[in-house]
This record gives structure tokens, C-alpha cells and sequence, in this order.
């Protein structure tokens, strides 16, 4: 275990040190932060000086050095536009997104196991099909699209007029598919809960839910069709499996042999996808996040790369590059946990 | 008794609606914008750009300002008169408090002038300006270098900073004076100025809090906004759904394909201004021969429709223009007007030899114009009917900038605004012959070159007789018109979008940054 975890840890120092280098070795084509800083007209030779002063005219090599040099010691540089160490920077939005992330994954895992199992179970049934038929649309809309519609829908309202308003089931039809909007479009909200450092929550208080419930449906959106279909088709073929099969014959209640051991068989693959699919939600809430305005990871990413703000690109890449190490090993953690026949260092226990 | 109804009403919504996201505390005088930048620092003269001067704005008073119609409204100074050729004396006005409290008096405006020639942004501009004397506590003289129109121009940009909150040193031994590109100073962080709003909170891209400063002195303003919450949201159909949804107030550039979205809402009203950026092209001389020859850029002025680009690509949200000048600026010449001929095009290419036409690069931003990207496109297009074929290559603002210092294309866009709001500055920096040793022409992509324009010009910018130096920029503008050095397009139009009862159309105008100080609400 303790051997596991160290080979763990030296994975996620070699994955900083081979993103660095890329980020470093790319930054002159992520643009130059230096225009981004001074107005239109100011002359050449005062944005020559800052470049000077930001030490971005020495060779790659030299600036690698530098910044390897002080990353050791924990320093990443300073982000150009927020004035302060980047990992401060990144701090602050983390705990946004990461709540994020939490919320859309309870979404997940709420509506998949009971969707992906009960379509397992009644393949031919009308409810079945009717996910099934959801799903392959879900997995096909962009995040970007799905949060545009709900922020139309739930956010600004709807007036629907399709129907003649004169009849009175035209009327109620009209107003059954209008909607009312209100839900916030955007931000976190006013009413955070402070909880520790960073970390101000939207989970305390209704108006920070009702911020988080648009960006989180949309950021699930485009895992929990992936999540439905696994879940039913490994469920499928657990359910022809020799041990279910006799304990159907056994006479054990269906209810048992559903839901405590087919079920847990059905979750070991669902977990290994789960968790990396959570490093790529992380991915993904640069999309919700901008369109939701959520000021987390992803929405700073995606300024800081408008701005080249390089050192908080940098450090951006390299977190994720831990956060990725880390859900990977807490999968195989738990994957040990769920089915003690995995061993983590692929020794003999 | 109108509080009350207030009060009532909005203890009804909120129990009404339930999911109503605005805050407890918020009032009918709390103005919820969504700007797509938030200012990058609160030190105003670490940076000069758009969302540092709406900041300026809000937290400072300049001495002068801008109104509607380009003409001077006095601020922190009452009075101006030209004592000689090179002094012009101000009244500063008596009674004006800084947020910290310390009085506004002469030393401050020294100071602010000294500290503007300091700031790498604002030195170039302020280069013509030889320095300032306070003559006593509310009267100081600014004096040039050498007789200098548009003094008045530069005093739109001297918002006063309380020298005595910004003079001595931080706890880790800093001048609180200093000025830091992307730094951490003293100044980038707290701010004092006498403007309507003190900035109460900050975080950086997420949101700045401003409340309503007690003692400002302009008590004759009918503005009523007591609170600002300001959001940045950079994405464009997030701001306008941010605006429909009731969740702000106050947005700044609708983009076009929203303007009739935002028009037609029944929550909100759209206010358009024309702008004065002017959209254009520059043709490289240097790479390519042909450009060189007066009738082919006069063919590609020719062939570009810029009426129909600024109707159905811009949807009339742009002016189109065959100057550089928009309407108002001093040197605006009226008898030019937008050509579009491409029968003569073709003549004169075939005239200067080029009737199978060539082939040329073109770079443009995707990000930085409105539509810029497709602006491009239909300027490609359009060549394409007199025979020059364009291999367009377009690219985010982080990469375009780079790219076009290195003038190694043959087209370049670019839009320019002028920092003076003055006819002579377009062609300082985007016709003039190059000179690398007095900046002339930084923006010149093309290595256009006309002595001639550039003699008046620079004659005109050391002529104080206003009435000839407006004809001799006028002038300017129908050699360059005749001669093509710059390809113009339109001057980008700027659009807002406000929630009912946010009365925003008195108080924007073409420079893009609203007056929020003066803003009413009614709600």
C-alpha cells in the first residue's frame, strides 16, 4: 500500500515536470502577455523594457531554470493579471469547481444507477427505450448548446403562442410549455457560506443552489447518457452470468439478486470509467463555466489563455495533471476496496 | 411614500416569485452591470484601456470631460483660459473631497501630471506637456513644450489622485507611488479619488462593489444609484442572457447577431451609439510591388462595398467610412464619401499593368472587432472580382498581435481609436512614415509613406488657431482619401443593453465609458 501510494507520488512529479516543459516549450505561440498590458500606442521601447523586466527575452533554457528553480520551492510565479502567485490564484477558484464537479456528479450518479439498471432489467420496456433514445441524443448535444437552452428555458423564459390562444386547451397548452425563467444565468450568487480558507460554498444556502443547479445540469449532461448506457450494458451481462443464474434458481428474491449481487459486479468497470471520466469533467467545466459565467478553474483558464497570463497557465496544466494523478489512484484504491482480488502493486499480498 | 411602495413591493417579489436571485440588501438604486471586462487594476495610470477609464470613471473625476457631442463639460476644473502661447491656466473646483478625506487642492493635479508622465501608458501622450505649477491652492498652470491644441483633449485624462493617500511608503518599504506593470503596488490595490463611487470590495474577475461616495461634491447631479455591483462576463450570449434574465442591470456590447433580441425584449431596451473606432486594412508596400502603386490601392478601395458590409455583415450596426475622422472629431471631412465602383477597379488594374491581378496574404483577429473574422472574409471576397486572390489566415487577439508586429503578411486589419479623440493621432500612428526614432507610424503595417500628409499634419498639431487647423486636418483626410494609405470600413458601433427603468441613454456616448455617476433610476 505504502509502496503503491510513493509510486503514486513519483507518477505525479514525473506528470508536472513533462507538462512544464511542454507549457514552457509552447508559451511563445500562446501570444504575448506584454500586449496584453500596455494600451494601443505605447511605444516599442516601453513594452521592450517590461518584457525585459518579466525576464520573457531570455532563452528557453534560462527561463525553465528559473522557474524550476523557485516551482521546487513551491513558488510558481506571479499570474500577470491577478498580481499574486499563481497557485494563490488557482486556489481561489478551485474550490468553485470542485463544487461543481460535486454537484454534477451526484446528478450522475443519482439518475444513472436507477436509469441504467431499470433498463437493464426491462430492455423492451417504453420507459427503456425512451432513455435509451435520450441518451444517444444527450451524449450528441455540445455542453455548450445544452447550457444556452437552459439558460433560455430556465433562466429568461419562454412564450410559447404555437397553440390559438382563443381556445381555452390552446391557452393552457401555450402556457404549459412556457416558461417562467428566474433561475440565475450566471456567478455564484451573492449568499456564499464562508466555510475554511478559500472556500466559500454554495451548498449552504438556497439562492447558492439555485446558481449551482443550471451549470451542474449541464456539466452532467454530457456524462450521464455515458454513465446510463455503461451501467445497462454491463448490468446486461452480468444478468446472463452463470452465478445470477443460479441464484434465480436458488430462489433468492429477484430483488436481491438485482440489486445486491448483480449490482456490485455491474459497478467495478463503472467506477475505473467514473474516475477518470470526473479528471475529464474538470476538463469540461471550462465550457460551462464560461458560458455560466462560474468563476472556477475553467473560466480562468480559458481568460488566462486570452491574456497569456503564462505562469497561471503553467501551473494551471500542472494541477490538473495532480488532480488526474489523484482520481486515478483513489479509483484504484477503491477498486481494491470493491473487489479484493486486484492487487495494487502486482505483488502477491 | 414612493419608499414605501418600494419597500413593499419588493418584500412582495420576494416573496412572490421565491426564486428571486436578487440580494436582500439590494434597493431600487443598486445598478447590477455586466461589462465584458472588469478593470485590470485600480492604479489608473498603470494601464490605459477601456475598462480603466470607465474605473476612472466611477472612482476619479477628470478635470474636463467629454460630452455627447464632443465638447469640453467642466469637472474638477471650472475655468480655462490660454494665459500665452504655451500656458493655459485652470480653476480648479473649491469644496472637493477624497474618498480618504484629504481636500482636493492644486497639489494634487502637479502631482497627477507628474505621476501620468512617470506611467509608461500615458508618457507618449502626455510628451507635449512640459509640467505644472499650482499658482495657489485652486489655480494651476499647465505648460507645453511648444504651443500645443489640444491641451484640453489631454485634461480629459488627468483624474486627480489624493497625493497624500499615495505619498510615503508601504509596511514592506515600497513608494506607495510607484507605478508596477502587472505588479503588486500599493496602488494597484487601494485607490482614493473625489469620483461618485467608492470601490468597497474587489475580487479580481469576479466582481467589484462600489457604493455611493457621501460627500461628492456634484450635488446638482440627479444620479441615483447608491450601489454598483460590477461583473465581468466576457462571453457574449452569456451577458445578454444575464441582462434578459433580470440578472443585471446594465450590459456593454450587445454583439449584433443579439441587437434585435435585446430590442424586442419586453424587460429591457437596447441604446446604440455610433462609435468612433475605424475598422480598416493596411497593404504592405514592403512585400508586395503592386501596393506601391497609387492606382491599386485606389482598385481596392474600389472593390470593397463597405455600405454593404456595414448593412448586412454588421447589420447597420457601423458607420461606413472613407476617412478616418468619425463625425464630431475636428478633422471630420463631410464631402468624403464611401467608393465602391468595380468597373473602375478593374480599369485601373489593368492601367497600372495588374489585369491578371496577384495573389496576396491577409491576417486578421477573430476576437478583437465586432465580427471581425467574417469581416475579413467578405474583404476576400470582394478582391476576388478584381482578380487578387487572398489567402486569409485569421487568429485570436494573444496571437495577432505578435504576428503583426512582424509585418510579414501582405494585409493586416486594424481598428484604431484615437487616445486624443483627434483627427491628427490616426495618422500619427497608423499613415505617417515610419520613424523609428519618434514612433511615427508604429501601426503603419504597409510602409505607407506621403510627406506632404504628414508635413500638415504635423504643421496642424502646433497650429492653435483652431478653425485652420480643422482645415488643414480636413485636408489631410482627402489627400490620404485620393492617395489610399488605409483601407477604411466603418466605425464600429457601440450597443448597451439596460433592464426598465435603467434611464442609460443620457449618460453613454462614443467613447464607451457611461457616466454612472449621473445615471437614473426609476423603477
Amino acid at each position: 500500500m505504502i509502496a503503491f501510494l510513493i509510486k503514486r507520488l513519483m507518477h505525479a512529479i514525473l506528470v508536472m515536470f513533462v507538462i512544464s516543459v511542454l507549457a514552457f516549450a509552447i508559451q511563445d505561440n500562446l501570444g504575448d502577455p506584454v500586449q496584453q498590458m500596455v494600451g494601443q500606442s505605447v511605444p516599442e521601447s516601453e513594452r521592450e523594457a517590461i518584457r525585459e523586466r518579466l525576464g520573457l527575452n531570455d532563452p528557453f533554457i534560462v527561463q525553465y531554470a528559473r522557474f524550476a528553480k523557485n516551482a521546487v520551492q513551491g513558488d510558481f510565479g506571479d499570474s500577470y493579471f491577478y498580481r499574486e502567485p499563481a497557485l494563490e490564484v488557482i486556489a481561489r477558484h478551485l474550490p468553485a469547481t470542485l463544487e461543481l464537479v460535486f454537484a454534477a456528479t451526484l446528478i450522475i450518479v443519482l439518475f444513472s444507477v436507477p436509469i441504467g439498471v431499470y433498463s437493464a432489467i426491462k430492455p423492451r420496456s417504453p420507459i427503456s427505450r425512451f432513455f435509451m433514445g435520450a441518451s444517444i441524443i444527450g451524449i450528441s448535444i455540445p455542453v455548450f448548446l445544452t447550457a444556452i437552452l437552459l439558460i433560455q428555458i430556465f433562466a429568461i423564459g419562454i412564450t410559447i403562442t404555437l397553440f390559438p390562444e382563443s381556445t381555452s386547451w390552446g391557452a393552457w397548452l401555450n402556457g404549459l410549455l412556457s416558461t417562467e425563467g428566474n433561475m440565475p444565468s450566471f456567478g455564484r450568487g451573492y449568499d456564499l457560506v464562508h466555510v475554511v480558507g478559500h472556500w466559500d460554498t454554495n451548498l449552504a444556502t438556497w439562492n447558492g443552489l439555485q446558481h449551482l443547479v443550471l451549470p451542474a445540469i449541464s456539466l452532467a449532461s454530457i456524462m450521464l447518457p455515458l454513465f446510463i448506457r455503461l451501467i445497462r450494458a454491463e448490468m446486461m451481462e452480468v444478468l446472463q452470468s452463470e452465478y445470477v443464474k443460479y441464484a434465480r434458481a436458488k430462489g433468492i428474491s429477484m430483488r436481491r439478486v438485482y440489486f445486491v449481487h448483480a449490482l456490485k459486479n455491474t459497478m467495478l468497470p463503472v467506477i475505473t470509467v467514473g474516475g477518470v471520466q470526473i479528471g475529464t469533467m474538470v476538463a469540461y467545466t471550462i465550457l460551462t463555466e464560461t458560458v455560466f459565467q462560474w468563476p472556477g478553474m475553467g473560466l480562468m483558464f480559458l481568460d488566462a489563455i486570452n491574456r497569456a497570463d503564462i505562469p497561471l497557465i503553467v501551473t494551471y496544466l500542472m494541477i490538473v495533471g495532480v488532480i488526474f494523478v489523484v482520481t486515478n489512484t483513489i479509483v484504484d484504491l477503491i477498486y481494491g476496496f470493491v473487489n479484493p482480488t486486484v492487487k495494487l502493486t502486482g505483488k502477491p499480498a | 411614500m414612493t419608499f414605501k411602495k418600494t419597500l413593499l413591493a419588493s418584500v412582495i417579489g420576494a416573496v412572490v416569485a421565491g426564486t428571486t436571485m436578487l440580494p436582500m440588501t439590494a434597493s431600487a438604486e443598486t445598478l447590477r452591470i455586466g461589462y465584458s471586462a472588469d478593470p485590470e487594476t485600480l492604479d489608473i495610470h498603470e494601464q490605459l484601456s477601456g475598462g480603466m477609464l470607465r474605473l476612472s470613471h466611477l472612482a476619479f473625476d477628470p478635470l474636463v470631460r467629454w460630452t455627447k457631442d464632443f465638447e469640453f463639460e467642466p469637472r474638477l476644473a471650472t475655468e480655462w483660459e490660454q494665459v500665452d502661447e504655451t500656458t493655459t491656466r485652470m480653476t480648479l473646483r473649491e469644496g472637493v473631497k477624497f474618498h480618504s478625506g484629504n481636500d482636493f487642492t492644486a497639489k494634487d493635479v502637479v502631482w497627477t501630471i507628474e505621476r501620468l508622465k512617470e506611467s509608461p501608458d500615458y508618457r507618449a501622450i502626455f510628451e507635449p506637456v512640459a509640467g505644472a505649477e499650482a499658482v495657489d491652492d485652486y489655480t494651476v498652470e499647465i505648460t507645453t513644450t511648444e504651443p500645443y491644441p489640444l491641451l484640453l483633449n489631454l485634461a480629459t485624462y488627468i483624474f486627480p489622485m489624493d497625493s497624500e493617500f499615495y505619498t510615503g511608503e508601504t509596511e514592506s518599504g515600497n513608494e506607495k507611488a510607484e507605478i508596477v506593470k502587472a505588479g503588486n503596488s500599493f496602488a494597484s490595490r487601494n485607490a482614493s479619488g473625489t469620483g461618485p463611487f467608492i470601490i468597497t470590495e474587489r475580487r479580481q474577475g469576479v466582481r467589484v462593489d462600489f457604493e455611493r461616495f457621501e460627500d461628492y461634491w456634484d450635488t446638482e447631479s440627479e444620479g441615483n444609484v447608491s450601489k454598483i455591483v460590477l461583473t465581468p462576463i466576457a462571453e457574449n450570449a452569456s451577458r445578454v442572457a444575464a441582462l434578459l434574465s433580470g440578472g443585471v442591470d446594465f450590459i456593454d456590447a450587445v454583439p449584433p447577431n443579439d441587437l434585435d433580441r435585446v430590442r424586442e425584449a419586453g424587460n429591457a431596451n437596447l441604446v446604440e451609439v455610433d462609435g468612433t473606432r475605424i475598422i480598416g486594412f493596411q497593404m504592405n508596400e514592403e512585400r508586395v510591388e503592386a501596393f506601391q502603386d497609387a492606382r491599386v490601392r485606389q482598385a481596392v478601395d474600389l472593390a470593397i462595398n463597405q455600405e454593404g458590409i456595414a448593412d448586412r455583415l454588421m447589420r447597420g450596426f457601423a458607420t461606413p467610412a472613407s476617412q478616418f475622422s468619425p463625425a464630431g472629431y475636428s478633422g471630420h471631412n463631410p464631402d468624403l464619401v464611401p467608393r465602391y465602383d468595380i468597373e473602375r477597379a478593374k480599369e485601373l488594374m489593368a492601367e497600372a499593368g495588374y489585369e491578371e491581378g496577384f495573389s496576396v496574404d491577409m491576417i486578421a483577429p477573430n476576437n478583437r472587432y465586432v465580427n471581425d473574422a467574417q469581416i475579413a472574409q467578405a474583404v476576400a471576397n470582394m478582391l476576388a472580382q478584381i482578380n487578387i486572390n487572398v489567402n486569409l489566415r485569421t487568429m485570436p487577439l494573444a496571437q495577432y498581435w505578435p504576428e503583426y508586429d512582424e509585418r510579414a503578411s501582405d494585409m493586416a486589419m486594424i481598428g484604431w481609436h484615437a487616445d486624443t479623440e483627434d483627427t491628427a493621432n490616426f495618422f500619427q500612428y497608423l499613415s505617417f512614415c515610419i520613424d523609428e526614432e519618434t514612433g511615427a507610424g508604429q501601426y503603419n503595417y504597409g510602409s505607407y509613406c506621403n510627406e506632404e500628409i504628414d508635413a500638415l499634419v504635423t504643421a496642424a498639431d502646433s497650429e492653435t488657431d483652431l478653425e485652420k487647423r480643422n482645415e488643414m486636418l480636413r485636408e489631410a483626410e482627402a489627400m490620404l482619401y485620393e492617395d489610399v494609405g488605409y483601407i477604411t470600413l466603418h466605425w464600429q458601433n457601440l450597443a448597451y443593453g439596460a433592464a426598465n427603468g435603467v434611464d442609460i441613454e443620457p449618460v453613454v456616448n462614443a467613447l464607451d465609458f457611461p457616466y454612472l455617476g449621473d445615471l437614473v433610476i426609476s423603477r
